[in-house]
């Protein structure tokens, strides 16, 4: 914890009344300054026009090279790029943190759009094996089915398979929407922290093993219950919320929400809201 | 980590030793510490095909003692001697690398676990196939270089798996490189991506059942407890179901038959196998890169769940 000593002189926070106390060494404050156009910059973005768009055949180049020519497109405006014949490739489109509209027509491999921050997405195939892993906002629609590990530890944004996925879906979440049109496989939510997982076909053995927080929704039968993962029950404003999101992922169009379950931890194995807010901060 | 690929075609034969090579080629970042091909070839079908070795590589990169080569000519001819006696009639020879033989054998075989307990009684000396149609080629480095090195790209059949290994539980030679013989059934071959946890426990358990293991990767164990299962009168998909529960660990495999292929993976879905489906081709692999090597167009793959066991027939 930082120290804590007395000073006459006051921060600005303080003189707004907004905290009393003093931190020195390392956690020391450092205020926003308007003024610093450095603080208006995010790193590896660039300003880019939606209406610009270009195609970028990726048949002959390697994942690295790709992604490169993506990075240097947007460095020119373009807001809009579709990617053709990506057969599959690896880590195709990983750390994109532009508002970006990318269009894949074909499928990629392990490990696409990964450590994103941003984009909006269209994957005209499959993907493989941690699609969207560390996704921290922005939008990835697959319009065919995913691989295991769909959306692995994903803090922000919505992602939605149109098709079915495998398993361990949305291990290790924090936050964000992960929206399954088919079936997904074992151990979906495995350890889950935050966010919602919504699911409109089966899900296999073990759901929500292990998961400390979040909520997930399911249409159709279940393998079985994960450690811990238990019923709760589906509320109007639940309701709302499904219909909005399946409406937004243009899915499901005419689903009915009012008789699918709802999943939530049962916190007998672990639970944040124990924890003191330091602890708390510790732990995430 | 290693990567695994198969391919049946229904209905017709392709060039299936070329094709296979582009989809372990595609895989060769999982391993290449050996590549393994199981190829179900286009054959008469009235004369046995029998590959076996009488050493082991001993390049770059292998665990294996070095031998003198004079040592290999001196195992040849005392196989050549137990056939002979055997009364089984080579027809065709050919020797592909020193440690490394493919005989087409007449001979009217009744036991088959006999006759490879006789051949392989000889010390050296291993069946990596024995079939009317599977041929079993594994050797060290990248599916291109074990490709070159025996000529497979010219093989017509109608299906084949084959493996990319990287060595992690056992040693870098031949004897442990897959695809495994399903010892002792005729046309029967094992591919495996996983790890086993209960491998001496029933490896005991079938050792004491008269079954044989060449090496100590625990992917032959698969290939015995099939055959196994099959030996007891389970069919092939029988077989593949029961051991869902009677392997323990996480694996995805591959079995192949004389006319089927199968696939299997374990119920915690640990291991990646992505599948490609139609009417008259059937392609998978560890990656979808590798379906790709030969169907380049846009397709419809999945991941199969987990638990899930699927067979196919020519």
């Amino acid at each position: 914890m930082a120290n804590l000593k007395n000073v006459t002189k006051k921060t600005k926070a303080q003189e707004m009344g907004m905290h009393t106390e003093v931190l020195t060494g390392r956690t020391q404050q450092k205020f926003f300054n308007p003024d610093e156009a450095e603080n208006f910059y995010y790193f590896g973005t660039y300003d880019v026009d939606f209406n610009k768009r270009t195609d970028l055949d990726v048949k002959d180049m390697t994942a690295p090279e790709a992604n490169k020519e993506i990075d240097n497109l947007m460095s020119q405006g373009y807001g809009t790029i579709v990617i053709k014949n990506p057969q599959g490739k690896h880590s195709l489109g990983v750390g994109i943190l532009n508002k970006l509209n990318l269009i894949f027509e074909g499928s990629l491999g392990y490990f696409g759009m990964g450590s994103c921050d941003g984009p909006i997405v269209r994957i005209n195939g499959r993907v493989g094996w941690s699609c969207a892993e560390n996704l921290m906002a922005g939008k990835v629609v697959i319009e065919k089915n995913a691989g295991s590990c769909f959306g692995a530890a994903i803090r922000g944004g919505d992602l939605i398979c149109k098709g079915s996925v495998g398993a361990r879906t949305g291990i290790d979440m924090k936050g964000g929407t992960i929206i399954i049109g088919g079936d997904a496989g074992a151990f979906t939510g495995f350890m889950m922290q935050r966010g919602r997982i919504i699911i409109l076909g089966d899900v296999g053995i073990n759901l929500g093993d292990s998961m400390y927080d979040g909520t997930i929704f399911v249409g159709g039968e279940i393998g079985s219950y994960g450690s811990d993962a238990v019923d709760s029950e589906l509320t109007s404003s639940d309701q709302d919320w499904l219909k909005r999101k399946l409406k937004v992922a243009e899915i499901g169009e005419n689903f009915d929400v009012s008789k699918m379950k709802k999943i939530v931890a049962g916190k007998k194995l672990w639970n944040y809201d124990n924890l003191e807010p330091t602890e708390k901060k510790g732990a995430i | 980590m290693c990567g695994i690929a198969g391919l049946i075609h229904r209905g017709k034969s392709s060039n299936v030793g070329s094709e296979l090579q582009g989809m372990l080629q595609a895989l060769k970042h999982r391993g290449e510490d050996s590549t393994g091909y199981a190829l179900y070839g286009d054959t008469d079908g009235k004369h046995f095909i029998m590959r076996f070795k009488v050493g082991e590589n001993v390049g770059e990169g292998s665990s294996s003692v070095m031998e003198d080569v004079s040592v290999y000519d001196e195992r040849k001819k005392i196989v050549d001697q137990t056939l002979a006696e055997l009364g089984a009639k080579v027809v065709k020879e050919e020797r592909t690398l020193p440690y490394s033989l493919r005989y087409e054998i007449d001979y009217d075989v009744k036991d088959l676990l006999n006759f490879s307990q006789t051949i392989e009684s000889i010390p050296g000396v291993e069946i990596l196939s024995m079939g009317k149609s599977l041929e079993v080629i594994k050797d060290l480095g990248n599916a291109k270089a074990v490709c070159d090195r025996y000529s497979l790209d010219k093989l017509v059949g109608t299906h084949a798996i084959g493996h990319a290994r990287m060595a992690t539980e056992s040693g870098v030679d031949i004897k442990s490189a897959h695809p495994f013989w399903g010892y002792p059934f005729s046309d029967v071959s094992v591919v495996h991506n996983g790890q086993l946890t209960n491998y001496w426990n029933n490896r005991r358990a079938l050792e004491n059942k008269g079954m044989r293991f060449m090496s100590e990767c625990d992917s032959e164990l698969i290939a015995v407890y099939i055959a196994q299962k099959m030996r007891e009168g389970a069919s092939l998909e029988e077989g593949m179901k029961d051991s869902l529960t009677g392997l323990d660990g996480v694996f995805t495999y591959f079995v192949a038959t004389k006319d089927s292929l199968g696939m299997a993976k374990d119920t915690m879905a640990a291991k990646p196998l992505v599948l490609y489906e139609s009417d008259d081709l059937v392609a998978m692999g560890s990656e979808e890169i590798a379906i790709r090597s030969v169907l380049p167009q846009e397709i419809d793959t999945y991941d199969p769940f987990d638990g899930e066991v699927k067979v196919w027939r020519i």
